[in-house]
């Protein structure tokens, strides 16, 4: 089972914009390398990221095989209402993680 | 009609012409497909509109020691209101084996458009990050990036 580190501030005021920064455990194969017996090891990546905060999506990428091993992403939203941000990653071979962290705005 | 005097030399001269093209096509094509193949990829992420330069900033080390995993951010001057915000950023490089490195959708909920990854880099080479805006509009930075220890690349090709 995946491993994910998640930074968001536990409070923010209304209005502020906070960074979330995130790091999820993974090797991202790329498929373009062999192993010691010369045969290629097949990809093995996370392809997809996305970040919703109460339901609404605010964020989310597409990752390739040039993304480092254990993908760190980190991007700003806008403080707008206590609730929960929800974070999901997908990719290949049915890899599927998600986490949601409480946030709470004065 | 043309009656060559020595029958034997123009099909001779052809193959070697034609030869020569064929070494100058193998010389000349590993060295040119790389800037190609970006700027297709880059076309087709702006579905052919053209893209400008500014508005983009692309942080990233001019000389990487390792290229397993090298930070980047990417941030656009955008007030990323719902009437003005910037919609995309994408990012591509020149040498590694693909040319797409990742893609990011924003919103106008972000609040500010700027993103930071690690990524790997295969050898020395370009960057550009390219901006897809609300109106439309396309803007990109390109940076010249040194790397000094390459990310694994062994086996390929």
């Amino acid at each position: 089972m995946a491993r994910a580190l998640i930074k968001v501030p536990a409070t923010a005021r209304r209005g502020e914009v906070i960074e979330i920064r995130t790091l999820i455990g993974h090797p991202m194969e790329t498929g373009h390398r062999a192993d010691s017996d010369g045969r290629k090891v097949p990809r093995d990546i996370i392809r997809r990221f996305a970040c919703r905060y109460n339901g609404e999506t605010v964020f989310s990428a597409e990752l390739f095989p040039a993304i480092a091993a254990n993908p760190y992403i980190a991007f700003f939203t806008t403080a707008v209402d206590s609730g929960t941000l929800a974070f999901s990653w997908e990719g290949d071979n049915g890899f599927a993680h998600a986490e949601t962290v409480a946030i709470t705005v004065t | 009609m043309t009656a060559p005097a020595t029958p034997p030399s123009t099909p001779r001269r052809q193959l070697l012409a034609a030869g020569a093209g064929l070494v100058a096509w193998a010389v000349v094509r590993p060295v040119t497909a790389a800037p190609t193949e970006l700027a297709a990829a880059i076309d087709a992420f702006a579905g052919g509109a053209p893209v400008r330069q500014g508005k983009v900033t692309l942080d990233v080390a001019a000389l990487v020691d390792n290229g397993n995993n090298v930070p980047v951010t990417v941030s656009v001057e955008s007030p990323m209101t719902p009437a003005e915000h910037v919609t995309a950023i994408a990012l591509f490089n020149e040498r590694n084996p693909d040319r797409d490195v990742a893609r990011f959708q924003l919103t106008p909920r972000c609040g500010r458009a700027s993103v930071s990854t690690g990524i790997r880099l295969a050898t020395s080479q370009k960057l550009v990050a390219v901006a897809r805006m609300s109106d439309g509009t396309f803007w990109s930075k390109t940076v010249d990036v040194v790397v000094v220890l390459a990310a694994c690349i062994e086996g390929e090709g």
